[in-house]
């Protein structure tokens, strides 16, 4: 065992031992001496600017800082005496200076780090405050025009947090300092709007400013520190999870998020989603009556008419069609709880395999693949594991704009430790352009790109043969599958350059610690599974997996799509991925509800449409799910929707899908519930209500085991945590989660006993959860997507998500500065495109495929590669959906998304 | 065949003065002679006396030549070298005596001087590596790629230079520390961030001889193991820059620089940092993160840029007038480098001769020497019969030596003991007329704009420290204002993160230690004993010398001097705008100022 070396520190005449290395303030703060501090924010800003915290250290010609010098053996510190007060003090007076004394108005009044000081210090007006005129008539300031971020050069006392948080936190510098001495400025480059630099509106700036000089701009007014009620909770949107404080005014409204500093996974930081998306919970939108549909309009229901309607109905046509004309819809927006009750209902009351979630159409393929060659579905390593990594190999993910945080964490691992990152995607992304190696791969032909590259990783005997030999199967037949692709032919069906492929495969397989990030650009293919077989492929025969700082870590799109699948709202799996068709655990699950089984496997939701047009299916009930804005070739989905006979929405807002409903009931949002919510490295973390639900809204549990118990079949959980406690006792990854755990913080699973600490990664030490305990190396072989454009369709559109923007925009769109700054749906066209169709930045154009048109704005822009262009899928007046393929892959049942063949006219 | 070589001085201020169109001048006449074969122009770094500039200097004779103008250039050609006759009227003469110099070595501002660092500069054409080369350049490289690194860093060390950037701090310490530091690769950085006003040795070492500077710096890559070099000049030399990037390019021609250097194995070269003239860039961790590409910012010391530097490796930072010391080092040995100088302070200073002094310029004289023979002897007196009040040394951030030390030999360990430090080298001399509070406002005030704005101390404090300066010098001081100027300039001077901010209140605290009753007239009798501070100044009248000529009432820009012709003129004391016109043009001594 490593012993660490201690030294001996004297602090105000007592000897302490403290490890090397440590900061004067660090072993003050270890030994119970307060040093003030203003300009110090842990691991973001540590300049040592505001000398606050000085220190007398005996023989130091200066008094030191206590936050950056570092204790040396024998070192005398002296924390506080006269002479340390006074240059405090008069420290504190020259900040104090130039300060408005306007806290009265200051949206930071109770929660400012200077008010606080000048308390401690009992400053009334500081010593030196000659120079009334300077703020008297505010400095203006012309790069905040943004809706999110305010800045107040008046109230900035220059202790350069924000730009420290900018460059560490956000990693994008965005703002910095412009001038110099006196006339010190925060400012962005060439004091530019922060809209024309690379800011991503995290407003880590915001966050870290110890004063009132940066605020949200929409939480001016809405009330000080200590009206407000704060709630530690997680974020609703995407998969990273991150850990958060909401803070509630007295009128229930939510009006600002805080990023909790020392909270997996995030650390303190939140992307502009987290920070100020939490708003549409306060909408006035939000439904709060159960709805039934009477000739053809909506009438307010009482919840006991709307439960009793649905299950009437519900019964009615299980008893007319079976149990198997009706199909379930979970959520991954949805909590654990939630989930796990929506498909017990569907599996124990109605008595079908019908249920499935939204993540059929982000990562059904991944969890076929990985299912398939590693024998779990999920991310290998937590996101705290990126700084271990030496190439980080990122295909098919936006992550700046689809998983900010994560990306944070990527650039800072490439900033800090000189990490390798490669970045493979069709788009120009914004961390393509950071990328130490960017290959731009025609879409579609991930499968050539990577057995492009392992064949040059197996050609320069690059493979870990080791490794291979004593943790896999199926090598043999999967070299004789690549050794066909030479880089000629790899390179001609990619359009990439043979020798990018090349050092791409180098970097990859001969770094120390390699790990592989992909999020859609590789799941959403008619050849989805492939794909993902191919990324576990290159990491199996590297090596690059079961340890620290390597594995493969798909990028969950939701808040709980991980989740939503660990609890079983799969068509083929109960929770935990236990087969439907296994008889020991169709059994268990038996035993445990008191109730026989279906052993047929259900439809996966994108097959429901075809089901409902051949009426094989007959009635939908949905929990959350917008099929109508989120489902591909929308328009089809559409008419099978029409074709039910009956259709149950739960939902928070009147969505695309709920206004054909014919019940609805209301249900409360993510920010006001209590639950799980399992993020993408498999941490299940604890939901608490940050504010009252609409008065007459139900939790999606409750409703689900409402109508299961007005069907005869009686589910009645006190809360939230009495359904995870079931969880707990039929799924061995999740027997050690209870909510009581997870009070001090989130578990990973698995998690198989009350005294598990929870797994940081997967396969450890190259054991995997499949029969033999080794992996499988499946041979791929390359298929072209099922649309590819031609003389009609001469153009390739892919689709996805933007920064700014969620899922059907049923959220984000409520989010007032969210939809100022990106207010309807455009088609992002290369140069090259543009200039062939003559169309011009900004002008209204037609996109057409086979399935249906659209009319968005044109947007010129340098991410595209010629021939493709994008559009995203938020917008319900420009439906993306209405445009894209509905091809499926075969295993796992993931449309096309990525690719279709669309054309461009003028309008 | 070359029978007279003429030296053309083309320091900066030569080039301010008119030194081109007297070359060219001198280029027309040689044509118009016949005898533009016979003589050789050669033009020189700064020969140090620039007030005596453009100067020209004959060889073999050695004539010198100074205030040469366009007029009488032709003379040289003319008289000198078609006549054989020496041009009298522009040879140097004392202003004391009648007696003419001949040749600089009978100019008293050039014997007493000990040219080490300057040993080419005035005598070489710096564009020429080939006369580098015949002055023993390159030598000391030759000499260090057989020796071993650690015998050429022992000999740095045992010579005992201490860093000339003004910190004194031992080079062969820093060499050594660079050396032994783990991490790769290295850096040599040469630090020609000179910011201090006043002083201008590094420009005329980089314009002057270049190639001292390379030579060093590859001798330096070699005892470290560094592979690359950067020299960081201010944009305000363009110069300088061009010079040296000239120097850069035959250096590697000819195989000192680049790709195995003389044959050694050694792969070593240099590229220029153009810096857009921030003064704390000078400060070495700013300086290094200026060359990232970064904000000029000081960081906290420890880590030294020896351990941590340039991209967080292992980095040599040196002054130009250190590196300029290196090569004769190696050549001549420790023991002929502390040949001069003192004990601690081995080696010469060179200095900034300028304000209040006959003899302004570059002066290169052993350590040790006292102001007296710099200021008296060297820089000739103080002009006008004026009395010497007191000298300011390393600028900003220094201090005041008095009259009381004018016998002090002066080394970086005896003006620290006096409150001041040796700094770059610039030497301010200030006489009767000097208002001292007005001389440390000035110091002050750009330590105010050149603060880099990071730290609190520096940024606000050195803010407020001038806006009690500017209002005793307006005649509104408190009387708690010396105490407070003190108290707040020890704050400064104990919390500031870097030398600037830490010697930023050395101006203002050491002229109150030396002259506090002129601080105490500003502020209690609302005078200023020199009359420089305008704004305390009342202009009026004596009615007795008035002969009523109107002329100042004609020059008074804002008309309020009354008065008819032939008869006593007034001013209108509370519209006086206190601009001294009136006192300039008034041939009767009749304007007060008071």
């Amino acid at each position: 065992m490593m012993t660490e070396k201690l030294i001996t520190t004297k602090i105000d005449g007592k000897d302490y031992q403290f490890p090397t290395g440590m900061t004067i303030l660090d072993a003050c703060k270890n030994s119970g001496h307060d040093i003030p501090t203003l300009c110090y924010l842990e691991g973001i800003a540590e300049e040592g600017s505001c000398g606050m915290c000085v220190v007398e250290v005996k023989k130091a010609r200066t008094l030191q800082r206590a936050c950056i010098t570092r204790i040396t053996d024998g070192m005398e510190i002296t924390t506080d005496s006269p002479g340390i007060h006074e240059a405090r003090k008069t420290n504190l007076e020259l900040a104090l200076a130039h300060h408005p004394l306007d806290c009265m108005t200051c949206d930071a009044d109770g929660d400012c780090e200077l008010e606080e000081l000048a308390y401690r210090f009992s400053i009334k007006k500081s010593e030196f405050l000659v120079d009334r005129e300077a703020f008297e008539s505010p400095k203006e300031t012309s790069w905040d025009t943004n809706p999110f971020i305010q800045f107040d050069p008046q109230k900035c006392v220059l202790c350069r947090r924000c730009v420290d948080a900018c460059e560490n936190q956000a990693l994008v510098e965005a703002i910095g300092m412009a001038m110099r001495g006196s006339e010190s400025v925060v400012s962005t480059p060439f004091n530019v709007p922060l809209e024309g630099t690379d800011c991503q509106f995290c407003a880590a700036c915001v966050q870290a400013c110890p004063v009132g000089a940066l605020v949200e701009k929409p939480r001016i007014g809405r009330g000080k520190i200590f009206n407000l009620e704060k709630t530690e909770t997680v974020c609703g949107y995407c998969g990273v999870g991150c850990n958060m404080t909401l803070y509630k005014d007295k009128k229930n409204d939510l009006v600002m998020a805080r990023g909790i500093i020392d909270a997996m996974p995030n650390k303190g930081r939140l992307c502009v989603k987290g920070r100020y998306g939490f708003e549409y919970v306060n909408s006035t939108d939000r439904l709060t009556k159960p709805l039934i549909k009477e000739n053809g309009k909506f009438r307010e229901a009482t919840w006991d008419e709307a439960i009793a309607y649905t299950a009437t109905r519900l019964q009615e046509i299980k008893d007319k069609y079976g149990a198997d004309a009706i199909g379930v819809l979970g959520s991954s927006r949805c909590t654990d709880e939630d989930n796990f009750a929506v498909q017990k209902f569907a599996r124990a009351v109605i008595g079908t395999n019908n249920v499935d979630n939204c993540a059929r159409l982000c990562h059904a393929s991944t969890i076929a693949g990985l299912g398939k060659a590693l024998g779990a579905a999920a991310a290998t390593n937590p996101v705290d594991d990126i700084k271990n990594v030496d190439a980080m190999f990122v295909i098919g993910s936006n992550m700046t704009e689809t998983h900010p945080v994560i990306a944070q964490f990527v650039k800072e691992n490439k900033k800090k430790r000189g990490a390798k990152l490669i970045v493979c995607d069709p788009r120009r992304t914004d961390l393509a352009k950071v990328a130490d190696i960017y290959i731009q791969h025609f879409p579609g032909s991930d499968v050539a790109l990577l057995n492009g590259m392992m064949k040059v990783i197996v050609d320069k005997g690059l493979v870990n043969k080791e490794f291979i030999e004593a943790h896999t199967e199926g090598y043999e037949e999967f070299a004789k599958v690549v050794s066909k692709y030479d880089l000629d032919t790899v390179s001609r069906l990619t359009r990439v350059e043979k020798a990018l492929i090349e050092e791409a495969a180098v970097a990859y397989a001969s770094a120390l610690n390699a790990t592989i990030f992909y999020t859609m650009g590789i799941t959403q293919h008619s050849v989805g599974t492939d794909n993902v077989l191919s990324i576990a492929n290159l990491a199996l025969v590297t090596g690059h997996i079961g340890r620290e700082g390597n594995g493969i870590n798909p990028l969950r799109g939701q808040a709980n799509v991980q989740g939503a699948c660990d609890m079983g709202a799969l068509p083929d799996v109960y929770p935990g991925y236990q087969k439907v068709v296994d008889p020991a655990a169709r059994e268990k699950f038996e035993k445990a509800w008191g109730v026989s089984l279906s052993d047929k496997p259900g439809l996966p939701v994108t097959e429901f449409g075809d089901a409902a047009l051949s009426g094989h299916l007959k009635a939908m009930y949905s929990m959350g799910e917008n099929p109508l804005m989120t489902e591909p070739d929308i328009t089809h989905v559409r008419k099978g929707l029409e074709a039910l006979e009956f259709l149950a929405v739960q939902e928070i807002f009147l969505s695309e899908t709920a206004e054909l409903a014919d019940v609805i009931f209301p249900s409360a949002a993510a920010y006001e519930k209590e639950g799980t919510l399992t993020n993408t490295e498999r941490r299940v973390q604890l939901l608490r209500p940050a504010r009252e639900k609409p008065e007459d809204a139900k939790f999606d549990w409750e409703i689900v085991s409402l109508v299961a118990t007005k069907m005869g079949y009686p589910m009645t959980y006190r809360n939230a945590a009495a359904v995870m406690d079931e969880v707990a006792s039929l799924t061995p990854s999740y027997a050690g989660i209870h909510h009581w755990r997870l009070e001090k913080g989130g578990l990973q699973w698995p998690c198989p006993t009350d005294d598990h600490a929870g797994t940081r990664i997967l396969h450890y030490g190259g054991t995997f959860k499949r029969p033999s305990g080794k992996a499988l190396i499946s041979p791929v072989d390359y298929i072209e997507a099922k649309e590819l454009p031609d003389s009609e369709y001469p153009i390739l559109l892919t689709t996805g998500r933007i920064l700014y923007h969620y899922h059907s925009g049923q959220e984000s769109r409520r989010v007032k500065v969210l939809d100022a700054f990106v207010p309807r749906n455009y088609v992002e066209v290369s140069k090259e495109d543009a200039e062939e169709l003559h169309i011009e930045h900004g002008e209204t154009v037609r996109v057409s495929t086979r399935r249906g048109s659209i009319e968005v704005e044109t947007r010129i822009s340098d991410k595209p590669m010629k021939g493709v262009v994008f559009i995203s899928f938020h917008f319900r007046e420009a439906s993306a959906n209405l445009l894209t393929n509905a091809a499926l892959d075969p295993v796992a049942k993931i449309p096309e998304f990525k690719v279709a063949a669309c054309k461009i006219e003028k309008i | 065949m070359i029978r007279n070589q003429l030296l053309i001085c083309a320091g900066g201020a030569c080039i301010t003065s008119g030194e081109k169109s007297v070359k060219d001048v001198l280029v027309e006449e040689l044509a118009k002679n016949g005898i533009q074969d016979e003589i050789q122009i050669i033009e020189t770094g700064c020969m140090g006396a620039c007030d005596l500039g453009p100067i020209v200097v004959v060889y073999p004779e050695g004539t010198f030549y100074q205030k040469v103008s366009v007029q009488n250039a032709g003379l040289i050609v003319s008289e000198h070298l078609v006549k054989g006759r020496t041009v009298a009227e522009l040879l140097y003469h004392e202003p004391a005596s009648a007696k003419k110099a001949q040749t600089s070595e009978e100019i008293p501002f050039y014997t007493r001087q000990v040219k080490r660092v300057l040993r080419n500069c005035g005598v070489i054409d710096p564009l020429s590596i080939e006369e580098f080369i015949a002055r023993d350049g390159y030598f000391g490289l030759g000499k260090a790629l057989e020796m071993g690194r650690d015998e050429i860093i022992k000999m740095v060390q045992d010579s005992g230079l201490r860093g000339r950037g003004g910190a004194g701090f031992p080079t062969g310490i820093k060499w050594k520390a660079a050396k032994e530091a783990t991490g790769s690769p290295k850096y040599v950085v040469c630090n020609g961030d000179e910011g201090d006003p006043g002083a201008f040795m590094d420009r005329s070492v980089l314009e002057g001889d270049p190639h001292s500077v390379v030579e060093a710096m590859v001798i330096a890559g070699y005892a470290i193991g560094a592979a690359t070099g950067y020299v960081y000049v201010r944009a305000e030399y363009p110069l300088a820059i061009e010079r040296f990037d000239y120097a850069l390019r035959k250096a590697r021609e000819v195989g000192f620089l680049g790709h195995d250097i003389l044959g050694s194995g050694f792969d070593f070269d240099i590229e220029i940092r153009i810096g857009a003239g921030a003064f704390v860039c000078g400060e070495e961790t700013a300086l290094l993160r200026s060359i990232e590409g970064k904000r000029g910012m000081p960081s906290l010391k420890p880590p030294f840029p020896a351990e941590a530097g340039l991209w967080g490796k292992p980095t040599l930072i040196n002054n130009v007038e250190t590196f300029a010391n290196v090569a004769p080092i190696l050549i001549n040995g420790a023991e002929w480098f502390r040949s001069v100088g003192t004990l601690k302070s081995p080696g010469t200073k060179v200095f900034a001769l300028a304000g209040k002094v006959q003899n302004t310029g570059l002066v290169e004289v052993p350590m040790g020497t006292t102001l007296r023979e710099l200021i008296f002897d060297i820089g000739g007196g103080i002009p006008d019969g004026k009395k010497f009040k007191g000298a300011q040394t390393g600028g900003p951030s220094g201090g005041i030596i008095t009259a009381d030390y004018l016998d002090l030999p002066i080394d970086f360990d005896s003006v620290k003991e006096i409150g001041t430090i040796m700094g770059s080298g610039g030497l301010i001399v200030l006489d009767e007329d000097n208002c001292m509070v007005d001389v440390a406002k000035f110091y002050l005030e750009f330590t105010v704009d050149e603060s880099c704005g990071k730290c609190t101390p520096c940024r606000e404090g050195t803010r407020q420290m001038y806006r009690i300066m500017e209002r005793i010098c307006n005649g509104k001081g408190h009387d708690s204002d010396i105490e407070k100027l003190k108290s707040l300039g020890k704050v400064i001077q104990l919390t500031s993160l870097c030398g600037l901010g830490q010697t930023a209140p050395n101006p203002v605290l050491s002229t109150i230690r030396f002259f506090e009753d002129e601080y105490r007239a500003h502020i209690e009798d609302k005078r200023c004993p020199t009359h420089v501070c305008k704004r305390l100044l009342t202009y009026s009248i004596n009615p007795d010398k008035c002969v009523g000529c109107t002329a100042c009432a004609r020059q008074c820009p804002v008309q309020v001097i009354t008065g008819e012709v032939k008869k006593t003129h007034s001013i209108d004391v509370d519209k006086c705008i206190k601009c001294g016109l009136c006192y300039e043009v008034c041939r009767f001594g009749a304007i007060c100022r008071e």
